[in-house]
């Protein structure tokens, strides 16, 4: 499986990206020439150039370091509010594929429900109202993604629920709790590391795009969206502070779902002649 | 659906009102308050009454009309309907934009699989929904705004005029509708591709290409008309994505719709407004769904008889 996956090029170069990322992100340290935060205000608005690889923004701070110490907060933020995402995904497909009957109905309509609220408008109100430090962030993007997560679990389990080993396991008498977690689970774990790593991207813009409203992890973090916002005024003069920064966003985003293709390829070979 | 507005209703309600901060202090002057005006502002708000109370108040007056912002006072209703318009029109462009491209792009790369022209629309599709709209927006706007001047960078009319005159507002849809229209474009490219590429291999096209049907016949007449169906079903996803992205395109470009008036009321605290929008949001999606459903019903006979 892990040579059919390394045999789609694309794949390969996605996951290098997203590797490279990862790389930068932790030794965000060792690799940014300047501090974040360190202002220079003799090279305000400076092109990008030696010293400045991205150029300058209007504080005079390193585009080029503070791109690199925003892929932390991009990560981290995205990583994490997808794990919350397939936790809670997760427990309610299953509870409603397997539960079947009222349960079913019941957590379906919830999760309609959930799906139906414009998600990037409720999110800026929380974050407006109850505040913006990372761990609430992370809660807060997490939680409001499980809807996509639980119904793609939930047709998985429907899926799964009629094979003979699942009956076979009833009938020796194994707890409904028994066969979710012993039988079921390990059988959706495909399923949900591509929804997860297709996951993943979105959560990153989502974060990105609070912080373009301000209200993502509070200044001076450098967050690739507050760049882009930062560098929304100066468009004509000092187009390298907001282009940079998105860059960086479209490549990542875009590795992510390449990554997240290919393992769905891989997994799924039904749909593989399509891709 | 009308237990799945009440449930939206309830939901809203409770993430936005029950939360922390005060809406009177925040409205008034803090200086210039005193005890009393204070307490004067939360009974004329009905901040003082049960949860209950409140939400069942909120309710009726969101359902008669009569709702009003805190912000402006002006009726929420009538809030919404100045913005509308400029949503609506925004909206539908970006959903024809995003349908027609994208459906011609997908049916470009099934016609010629695997080759150069499909990877090349594999890229576009695969960044078109990896773009962040507002630095998209931006980008746009540097290049065709700043740059060139070809095009307004924001607004939705020329500051002089009034009024709904599409040729001149034309220019300054152009750049929302592309950075809205993309996401859209992107997922319909691919799915179209998916689908045709599925209906080349069925029994009836190799049966219109053995009759001796040019190919383009078999495709616009056969293929195409297949593989249209599954596109309406996305629209039904696609529609939240809309609404959400919608928000960031109107506070970028400066429009006066719907998503604005979200964003300036979620920064003022204006829970009616937020709440109103939330609530009319969640049932357009709801309706769109229906009417998807509908659109599917008609569009394939066998899942009417079926």
């Amino acid at each position: 499986m892990v040579l059919r996956l390394a045999g789609n090029e694309r794949v390969v170069v996605g996951c290098a990206v997203l590797l490279a990322t990862v790389f930068v992100a932790v030794f965000a340290g060792q690799l940014a020439p300047y501090e974040p935060n360190a202002q220079i205000l003799t090279a305000r608005f400076g092109p990008p150039s030696a010293a400045h690889l991205f150029g300058s923004d209007q504080l005079g701070r390193d585009v080029f370091s503070r791109v690199i110490w925003g892929s932390r907060v991009s990560l981290g933020v995205g990583f994490s509010s997808v794990v919350i995402t397939i936790v809670i995904g997760t427990a309610i497909g299953i509870a409603a594929g397997y539960g079947g009957g009222w349960i079913d109905g019941a957590l379906m309509r919830f999760v309609d429900i959930c799906i139906s609220i414009p998600v990037f408008m409720l999110l800026l109100t929380i974050v407006a109202i109850y505040g913006s430090n990372v761990p609430l962030l992370i809660t807060f993007i997490g939680v409001s993604a499980f809807p996509g997560a639980a119904r793609i679990v939930r047709a998985e389990v429907l899926s799964l629920k009629p094979r003979e080993f699942i009956t076979a396991s009833r009938v020796i008498g194994s707890t409904p709790w028994r066969i979710m977690v012993h039988h079921i689970l390990p059988n959706l774990v495909p399923i949900v590391i591509v929804s997860a790593t297709l996951r993943v991207g979105a959560a990153i813009l989502t974060e990105a795009g609070l912080s373009y409203f301000g209200l993502g992890v509070p200044p001076p973090a450098p967050t690739w969206g507050g760049m882009v916002a930062d560098g929304r005024t100066s468009l004509d003069v000092a187009w390298w502070v907001s282009t940079f920064p998105g860059v960086a966003l479209l490549v990542v985003v875009i590795a992510t779902n390449v990554v997240g293709d290919g393992l769905r390829d891989v997994f799924d070979p039904r749909r593989a002649h399509l891709a | 659906m009308i237990p799945l507005v009440i449930g939206i209703s309830l939901l809203s309600y409770a993430i936005i009102v029950l939360a922390p901060g005060d809406p009177a202090r925040l409205l008034a002057d803090p200086e210039q308050m005193t005890a009393e005006s204070y307490v004067a502002m939360r009974a004329q708000l009905g901040l003082d009454d049960p949860g209950p109370v409140r939400y069942a108040r909120t309710m009726a007056s969101l359902f008669t009309g009569e709702l009003r912002s805190f912000r402006t006072q002006q009726r929420v209703v009538d809030a919404i309907g100045e913005r509308l318009p400029t949503s609506l029109a925004l909206g539908i462009l970006a959903i024809v934009f995003g349908l027609v491209f994208g459906t011609l792009i997908g049916a470009m790369q099934a016609i010629r699989p695997y080759s150069r022209l499909d990877d090349l629309g594999t890229l576009l599709s695969l960044t078109g929904f990896s773009l962040p709209h507002f630095w998209f927006a931006l980008m746009l706007v540097m290049l065709f705004g700043v740059r060139l001047h070809w095009l307004p960078s924001s607004g939705i009319r020329p500051v002089t005029s009034t009024g709904w005159n599409p040729l001149e507002m034309a220019p300054y849809l152009v750049m929302p509708t592309v950075v809205l229209g993309t996401g859209l474009l992107a997922y319909v490219a691919r799915f179209v591709r998916s689908s045709m590429l599925e209906a080349l291999g069925q029994d009836y096209v190799r049966t219109a290409r053995s009759k001796g049907l040019a190919e383009q016949a078999v495709i616009i007449r056969h293929v195409l008309r297949n593989s249209l169906l599954p596109v309406i079903t996305i629209a039904g996803f696609l529609l939240p994505l809309l609404i959400g992205g919608a928000v960031v395109v109107e506070y970028v470009f400066a429009l006066p719709g719907m998503g604005r008036l979200a964003v300036d009321s979620v920064f003022a605290r204006d829970y009616p407004v937020i709440l109103t929008i939330t609530i009319f949001s969640a049932i357009a999606v709801i309706l769109g769904n229906l009417v998807a459903d509908v659109l599917y019903a008609v569009a394939d006979p066998r899942i009417r008889f079926g």
